[in-house]
C-alpha cells in the first residue's frame, strides 16, 4: 500500500523556496523576455522617415536662365534710354544666306559665355536681311537664337512692357530650346495615372532608354556571303571621328563603352521578295518586325555589367539577294535603307552590288564608305538617347547639328529630362523603400542601407534646390548621385525579406521551448500567491 | 513634305530641313497608331522547375517544353531565365542518356542541344528565385542569371512542381508561400520592373498560389483549383515515369499552333485543357490586368515581336580622311601585352630548416637522455 508522505517542510525551508521562487519569476520577467525580445527582433537601422514623407509630396521648380539681347535697331531710341542695352555688332556678308547665319551663330556664340541650361536670345530688328522672309526665329548650334521682332512699334513703353510684348514668341523659343509640357510628362510617364501624357510623348519615351548610369554599344557588321564579298569596314577611325564626340559630349548623363563584330554567314531571318519593277529584293514593313529576334541570338555581348545594349547592325546582302531596298507602309523606298526598334537598337541594309560587274573574280574586296553608315547610326543613336526627331514650331528653324552629332541646346534638352526623369525615379524609389520596409516587418536594414538612403535623400534635395537655381549641371549631377544611391540602397541583396511565417506557425515554434519553462513557474508564482492569501486571511481573523 | 537643302562647303556642313506642319502631324500620328496596341519593347520568361529527383522527371519535361516554345516564338536565350534541377538527362536512371522526352513513343526531345540552364540543381531555391524576381542579386552575379526587365517588359513566369494549399514546395527542402509571391510581385511593381506580367502554375491546388496577389497589370492561370489535384499524363513504359503533366500537355499542343504573326488572344488560352481532359479544373484571374483578356494576344508574352520604325532621318557626314596607322607607330608588345612580374614565393633562408630541426631533436635528448638516440639510429 503506498500511503502518500507529504513530506512536511519546516519554515524556514519554505520561506526559502518562496523566495527562489519569486526570484526565477523576477529573472525570467525582468531580464528574459526583453533579452528574448532583444534577440529575435530584426535589425533595423534607422531611416529619415520624416524627409522621406517629404519626398511623397515634392514639387519640381524648373527655372531656365535667358538672356535677351537687344540688337541695334530693335528699340527706339526713348526705349533705349530705358533699357541697359549690349551692344553688338554683326558683320552682314552677301554670298549666301545660309552662310551669313551659320556664321553669325558663331560670332555670337563667341561674345557670350553660356552656362549648362541657360538660353540666349538676340533680337533683331524686323527688317533684318539675316534672316529669310518667312523665317522668324533661327536656332544655332550652341544656346543662342536669333528672333526677329517689331519691338519699336510699342509705343512709349519700358523695359516690362518691352519684354512682356515679347514674351509669348520668347516662350515658344524656350519650349523649343529646354522643355514642354510634354517633355516633362514623358520623363514622368511611369510616375503618372496612365493617360495624363500624350501618345506622341509616351512613343518618344518608349523608343528611348530610361535613364541608367551606363550604355553598352555594340556595332556589329553582318556578312552572310564571305564566298562573294570580302568586307573592309575601318571601324575604329569611324567611331572616332563621328561616335566618340558625341558620346564626350554625354558624359555628364552617363558612361558608354563601345565594341565591335564582323559575324560570317549570318543572315536576317525573313525571306525578301523579288520586285521586277525596281528590279531589287524588297523587303516591307511589316516584315521587318521579325528580322530582330534570329539576328539577335547570335550576337554575343562581352558586356559584363548590368547595363543597357544597343545594337548597331551593318548588313551586306548576300550576292543573290542584292540589292535588297526597304519599304515603307506606303510601298516607297526609305532613303537610308534603315529601321530600328526602341529599345534595342538599329539595323541597316548596305548595298553593294554597284560596286562590281557579273564577271569579277570573286571574292570580291570591298570598302564600306563609313561616313555614310555612320550617318545612319548616328542618327539612330541620337533616337535611342532620347534627343527627339526635331519637330520645330512654323516658323522656325533649327540649325541642324551636323559633325558633332549634338547641338548644346538639344543636350540641355536631353539634360532637363533626365535630371526630372532622375528626380523622379529616385524619389519614388525612396518613397516605395520605405513603405515596403514599413510594411514587410521582417526584413533586416542594415547600417549601410540606412546610409545609402541618407545619402540619396541629401543629393535629392540638393538637385531639386539646384533646378530651382536654373544650374542645370549641378542638378544633373546631384540627380545621378541620388539615383545611384537610390538604386544602391533598392537593390542592396540583403534586403530580402526573411522566410514568413504565419502566425500559428509562430506558436508552434515557441511552445514547446517556453512551456515546459514556464509552468513550473507560474504554478509556484500561483501557489506562493494562495498562500499569502491564506496567510492574510488567518491575520485578519485573528485580529478580529 | 520635307525639304532637304545643303550646301556643301569645306569643313562646313548646313542643312536646311523644313517641315511643313501636317506633314508633321500625320507622321506622328502614324508611328504613335502602330506602337499602341501594346505598350511593351522586349519580353522576357522565367521558367522554374521546382522539383528533383528521377520521378519528378514530368516536372522538368513540363519546364523544357515551355522553354522550347518560348523559343521557337523568338525570346532569345538572353532573356530566359531558365530553373531546373537538370538531373533528369544525365540520371543513371534514364534509358536514353542526354535526352528529355515530352511524349510517349520519344517523339520530342525537349532537351536538345542548345539549352541553356541558367540555375541548375542545388541553385534553385526559394530565396535564388525571389532575388532574381526582386533583382537583389549580388553585383557578381553574371547577366545570363539576372531578370534585366525596365517599365515595358512583358513577363512570363512559368512554376511547375508540387505544391499545396497556398504554397509551393521546392526541391523537397523549402516551400515558398503564396504571400511572399505576392510581395515579390510588388516590390516588381514598386520598381517597375515589368509592364505585364502573366503567371502561369502546374502543380497541385495551383490556384491558392494567385489567390494573394495585388499589383497591377497581372494575370494569373492554374491548372487546378484549390483541394484539387493536378494530374499527369501519360507514363512512358520504356522510359519508366510519367511524361508529362496534363495542363502542360494541352498548353503545348496549343502553343504548337501558334507562330510569331498568329492573332490568338488570350481568351484561347483560357480554354486550353477543360476539365474533360484535365480531370482538374483550370482557373485564372484577370482582375488585376487593365487590358481586356480577348485583346492580349499569345505572342505579347509567350513570343517576341519587336516594334520597329523606319529610320527617316539621316545625318549628312563628310567621309574622314584616314590616318592609316604606320607599322611603327603602333604599340609595340610590349606594352600590348602587360606582363607582370612574376610573384617569387618567399622560401626562408637556405639550412634554415636543418638547422631548427637538428635544434629540436638535440633539447629532445639533452631533456630526456641519451639512450633514445638508439631508436633513431
Amino acid at each position: 500500500i503506498g500511503m502518500k508522505v507529504r513530506p512536511v517542510l519546516s519554515d524556514p525551508e519554505k520561506q526559502r523556496g518562496r523566495s527562489a521562487a519569486v526570484a526565477i519569476a523576477a529573472l525570467v520577467i525582468a531580464a528574459g523576455i526583453p533579452l528574448w525580445w532583444k534577440t529575435t527582433e530584426t535589425y533595423r537601422a534607422w531611416l529619415p522617415a520624416a524627409r522621406i514623407s517629404e519626398l511623397e509630396a515634392l514639387q519640381l521648380e524648373l527655372r531656365v536662365e535667358v538672356e535677351v539681347v537687344f540688337a541695334r535697331g530693335t528699340l527706339s531710341p526713348e526705349q533705349q534710354k530705358k533699357v541697359p542695352a549690349s551692344r553688338i555688332t554683326y558683320e552682314s556678308c552677301c554670298k549666301s544666306k545660309s552662310l551669313c547665319l551659320v556664321e553669325a551663330d558663331h560670332a555670337l556664340h563667341t561674345l557670350t559665355e553660356t552656362s549648362c541650361g541657360s538660353v540666349v536670345i538676340y533680337i533683331i530688328p524686323e527688317a533684318s536681311a539675316l534672316l529669310p522672309q518667312d523665317m522668324r526665329v533661327y536656332v544655332g548650334r550652341s544656346r543662342t537664337a536669333l528672333l526677329r521682332s517689331q519691338v519699336a512699334s510699342v509705343v512709349g513703353a519700358g523695359l516690362p512692357e518691352v519684354l512682356a510684348a515679347l514674351d509669348p514668341q520668347m516662350e515658344q523659343v524656350l519650349q523649343t530650346m529646354s522643355f514642354n509640357h510634354q517633355d516633362v510628362t514623358a520623363a514622368l510617364t511611369d510616375r503618372l495615372r496612365p493617360g495624363l501624357s500624350t501618345r506622341d510623348s509616351l512613343a518618344d519615351s518608349m523608343r528611348a532608354f530610361k535613364s541608367s548610369p551606363g550604355y553598352e554599344i555594340t556595332f556589329s557588321l553582318l556578312n552572310p556571303d564571305p564566298k562573294h564579298h570580302q568586307l573592309h569596314w575601318d571601324v575604329e577611325a569611324a567611331l572616332d571621328a563621328y561616335i566618340y564626340p558625341l558620346l564626350h559630349k554625354m558624359a555628364p548623363v552617363a558612361n558608354f563603352s563601345v565594341d565591335s563584330q564582323i559575324l560570317y554567314y549570318a543572315v536576317l531571318g525573313v525571306n525578301p521578295r523579288y520586285d521586277a519593277s525596281a528590279s531589287a529584293y524588297t523587303l516591307s514593313a511589316d516584315s521587318l518586325a521579325h528580322v530582330i529576334n534570329p539576328v539577335e541570338a547570335r550576337l554575343g555581348s562581352n558586356a559584363a555589367s548590368s547595363n543597357p545594349v544597343l545594337n548597331f547592325l551593318l548588313y551586306v546582302p548576300d550576292s543573290l539577294h542584292s540589292p535588297l531596298i526597304i519599304r515603307n507602309d506606303q510601298k516607297q523606298e526609305v532613303a537610308s535603307n534603315a529601321f530600328h526598334s526602341p529599345r534595342w537598337g538599329g539595323i541597316m541594309v548596305y548595298n553593294v552590288d554597284g560596286a562590281y560587274g557579273n564577271d569579277t573574280q570573286f571574292p570580291v574586296d570591298i570598302a564600306i564608305d563609313m561616313s555614310r553608315v555612320m550617318g545612319v547610326f548616328l542618327s539612330q543613336l541620337r533616337l535611342m538617347l532620347g534627343f527627339q526627331q526635331t519637330g520645330a514650331p512654323p516658323g522656325f528653324v533649327l540649325e541642324a547639328a551636323g559633325r558633332e552629332g549634338v547641338a548644346e541646346w538639344e543636350l540641355d534638352r536631353l539634360l532637363w529630362s533626365r535630371s526630372v526623369e532622375n528626380v523622379a525615379t529616385a524619389s519614388a524609389s525612396i518613397t516605395s523603400l520605405a513603405q515596403l520596409l514599413d510594411q514587410i516587418a521582417n526584413i533586416v536594414i542594415n547600417d549601410n542601407i540606412a546610409q545609402q538612403v541618407a545619402s540619396a535623400v541629401t543629393a535629392l534635395q540638393a538637385a531639386v534646390a539646384e533646378l530651382e537655381a536654373g544650374n542645370l549641371a549641378l542638378a544633373l549631377e546631384h540627380s545621378r548621385e541620388a539615383i545611384s544611391a537610390s538604386e544602391r540602397a533598392f537593390f542592396d541583396p540583403s534586403l530580402l525579406h526573411l522566410l514568413y511565417f504565419p502566425d500559428d506557425q509562430k506558436f508552434a515554434i515557441y511552445i514547446p521551448l517556453f512551456l515546459p519553462m514556464c509552468v513550473p513557474i507560474l504554478l509556484s508564482l500561483l501557489k506562493i500567491f494562495r498562500e499569502v492569501q491564506q496567510h492574510r486571511a488567518e491575520k485578519r481573523a485573528k485580529r478580529d | 513634305g520635307w525639304k532637304r537643302g545643303s550646301s556643301f562647303l569645306p569643313g562646313i556642313d548646313v542643312t536646311d530641313t523644313k517641315l511643313s506642319t501636317s506633314a508633321f502631324l500625320l507622321l506622328h500620328q502614324a508611328r504613335a497608331e502602330r506602337f499602341f496596341r501594346s505598350d511593351h519593347t522586349n519580353n522576357w520568361a522565367v521558367l522554374v522547375c521546382t522539383s528533383r529527383f528521377w520521378f519528378n522527371y514530368r516536372h522538368v519535361a513540363n519546364t523544357l517544353s515551355v522553354y522550347r516554345s518560348v523559343k521557337r516564338l523568338g525570346i532569345p536565350d538572353s532573356h530566359i531565365v531558365l530553373m531546373l534541377a537538370d538531373d533528369m538527362a544525365c540520371n543513371h536512371r534514364n534509358p536514353k542518356p542526354a535526352t528529355v522526352f515530352s511524349h510517349k513513343n520519344m517523339e520530342l526531345n525537349v532537351y536538345g542541344d542548345d539549352v541553356e540552364v541558367d540555375y541548375r540543381g542545388y541553385e534553385v531555391t526559394v530565396e535564388n528565385f525571389l532575388r532574381v524576381l526582386t533583382g537583389r542579386l549580388p553585383p557578381s552575379t553574371p547577366r545570363s542569371k539576372r531578370l534585366l526587365s525596365d517599365d515595358h517588359s512583358n513577363i512570363l513566369i512559368y512554376l511547375t512542381g508540387h505544391g499545396g494549399n497556398g504554397f509551393l514546395k521546392f526541391q523537397d527542402s523549402e516551400e515558398i508561400s503564396n504571400v511572399e509571391l505576392a510581395d515579390a510581385f510588388e516590390q516588381m511593381w514598386q520598381k517597375r520592373r515589368y509592364n505585364e506580367l502573366l503567371f502561369i502554375i502546374d502543380t497541385c491546388q495551383g490556384a491558392s498560389m494567385y489567390e494573394r496577389f495585388y499589383s497591377p497589370n497581372l494575370m494569373a492561370l492554374a491548372s487546378s483549383q484549390v483541394g484539387e489535384d493536378s494530374l499527369s499524363h501519360q507514363p512512358d513504359l520504356a522510359i519508366g515515369v510519367h511524361l508529362m503533366d496534363r495542363y502542360t500537355f494541352y498548353l503545348l499542343e496549343f502553343l504548337e499552333d501558334i507562330h510569331p504573326a498568329s492573332q490568338a488572344n488570350m481568351n484561347d488560352l483560357f480554354k486550353v485543357c477543360p476539365k474533360s481532359q484535365c480531370v482538374s479544373t483550370p482557373g485564372h484571374r484577370t482582375d488585376l490586368f487593365q487590358r481586356d483578356p480577348g485583346s492580349v494576344l499569345i505572342t505579347d508574352f509567350f513570343g517576341s515581336v519587336r516594334k520597329v520604325e523606319i529610320t527617316m532621318e539621316t545625318i549628312n557626314l563628310t567621309p574622314h580622311t584616314e590616318t592609316a596607322l604606320a607599322y611603327v607607330d603602333q604599340l609595340p608588345v610590349a606594352q600590348i601585352i602587360h606582363q607582370k612580374p612574376k610573384q617569387k614565393d618567399w622560401h626562408p633562408p637556405d639550412g634554415f630548416i636543418l638547422g631548427l630541426w637538428t635544434l629540436i631533436l638535440l633539447v629532445f635528448f639533452r631533456t630526456y637522455g641519451i639512450k633514445h638516440l638508439k631508436h633513431i639510429f
